[in-house]
């Protein structure tokens, strides 16, 4: 009976440990702006492999999931007659709920789990002590430049998610199902509020940004340096990153939305 | 030296500030390694080199780009220089025309070749090497016993070099230090090690079978252990 108590207790604690271990990494990250601020051509370096290397997944599901969104849509709203509303249906949706939401499930799948692993490889392969040795700090030098270049691309790629799929709406509503090209745009325009909807969303997709890094450049570097070790760290970053992601996306639609 | 998982590495580690003791200090130059700030350990960093025994290089750069990190993230050297700069360091390792290559095609003892002209871009006033010798063929084991000598008298080094290969080590050395059980058990030039009277440093010298050090890992008895049927499906 005793034995169970104690190994709750070493769960717990680890996990405890594990959650400060994560905290202290975070401020050395943010602390390593200071030395990011001169050189800003390691962030853009890293905006582009992890940012902009998402954009193609991040289009070609934009596009399906508006395009989703006008057929069902349609169905629902038809039945009240009110399918001129569609525009705003799917803008608003996209905005503020699908747009920051999937974008962040999609960049945890693609960019976290390329961070995790390839930090993971590096403290496997001791290119890390390596750079420690060097009297590089790979915190400053590596870890920092990817989670502002995950922290900034979020709400880039969202809007991108966003936009795409009020086009893909728009081809179905429009050229599908025949809804008319004028009451799409213009209730869309009248509906939709830029610090209601736009600005929520946009705060949203930050959040998950944050998150999402920090996730994934915690378990790449907190990783067992073996093989099983990066695998574990990996799936644990999709994992995690998810279920962080729809925990406080509920959060901050309660707060947001909720009152 | 002294016998594998005897602490040796870990040794390197502690010196180099990666690792804190449980106990005592650790003195470099004359510093406390472990009481520095974060700042004065990697100034002091910036005058150590580490060769580590997987050479550690950074698998997306190029040998050249390698040679050239320290440079590029120390100084600010122009690149003309830095150009000179790490073509002498990649001639003094015999690698000056294996620049282009990736680390991913090169075989383990040129990436240690690699990591060493890293390791010494800088011109560092020591230089630690991690099992250098290990899994080197006859001949390179032979010219990077060699360099590490001709580059500790030239430039002046201090080379702390951890191994287990005797002659090699005893080859280049001024001074041994015999690790085993976390201890040193002996001191002294390689010649007097060789005379040495302890049997510890007698059988890890001569490389015998039989002594104090086991080559079993703590274990039962095989014959209790055959028997038992714990563990048994």
């Amino acid at each position: 009976m005793l034995d169970i108590f104690a190994r709750f207790g070493r769960v717990g604690l680890a996990a405890l440990e594990r959650l400060g271990r994560g905290h202290l990494l975070l401020l050395q990250i943010l602390l390593g702006l200071t030395s990011l601020l001169p050189r800003p051509k390691l962030l853009a370096a890293q905006i582009h492999s992890i940012g902009v290397r998402t954009t193609t997944i991040i289009v070609v599901s934009g596009l399906f999931v508006g395009m989703v969104l006008g057929l069902q849509g349609y169905y629902v709203l038809s039945q009240f007659g009110a399918e001129d509303s569609l525009g705003v249906m799917v803008a608003a949706s996209l905005v503020r709920e699908l747009g920051p939401v999937v974008t962040a499930l999609l960049f945890a799948g693609r960019a976290g789990s390329a961070l995790t692993a390839e930090i993971g490889l590096m403290k496997a392969t001791e290119q890390l002590s390596g750079l420690e040795m060097m009297a590089v700090d790979p915190i400053r030098r590596i870890l920092s430049p990817r989670f502002y270049a995950g922290f900034i691309s979020m709400p880039l790629l969202a809007a991108m998610f966003s936009a795409i799929g009020v086009i893909g709406g728009y081809f179905v509503s429009v050229g599908l199902l025949g809804v008319d090209d004028g009451a799409f745009w213009s209730q869309m325009q009248a509906k939709i509020d830029w610090s209601e909807d736009v600005l929520n969303g946009v705060i949203k997709s930050f959040v998950f940004g944050f998150v999402c890094a920090w996730i994934a450049l915690f378990q790449g570097y907190d990783t067992i340096p073996t093989s099983a070790g990066v695998s574990q760290s990996t799936t644990r970053t999709v994992v995690h990153s998810a279920l962080a992601v729809l925990v406080l996306d509920f959060v901050l639609t309660a707060l947001m939305f909720g009152g | 030296m002294g016998p594998s998982g005897t602490g040796k590495t870990t040794l390197l580690k502690l010196i180099g500030g990666q690792l804190r003791p449980t106990r005592g200090s650790i003195e470099v130059d004359g510093q406390d390694v472990h009481k520095l700030s974060r700042k004065a350990l990697y100034q002091l960093r910036m005058r150590m080199g580490m060769l580590f025994q997987s050479g550690a290089l950074l698998t997306d750069l190029s040998v050249y780009d390698n040679v050239a990190y320290p440079l590029r993230e120390h100084t600010n050297l122009p690149e003309s220089m830095i150009r000179r700069l790490v073509l002498m360091k990649l001639e003094a390792v015999g690698l000056r025309g294996a620049r282009e290559l990736m680390p991913s095609e090169l075989s383990g003892g040129m990436a240690r070749r690699v990591a060493l002209s890293r390791a010494i871009a800088l011109d560092p006033m020591m230089v630690m090497y991690d099992e250098p010798f290990t899994g080197q063929d006859p001949i390179s084991m032979g010219v990077l016993a060699q360099l590490v000598r001709r580059l500790n008298d030239a430039v002046g080094l201090t080379s702390i070099l951890v191994s287990h290969d005797v002659e090699e080590t005893a080859g280049i050395s001024d001074l041994i230090y015999v690790i085993s059980g976390g201890k040193v058990i002996e001191s002294g030039a390689p010649d007097a090690l060789m005379d040495s009277n302890s049997p510890a440093v007698k059988q890890f010298m001569g490389g015998l079978p039989d002594g104090p050090v086991g080559f079993h890992y703590q274990a039962p008895s095989l014959s209790e252990d055959l028997l038992s049927m714990r563990g048994a499906k």
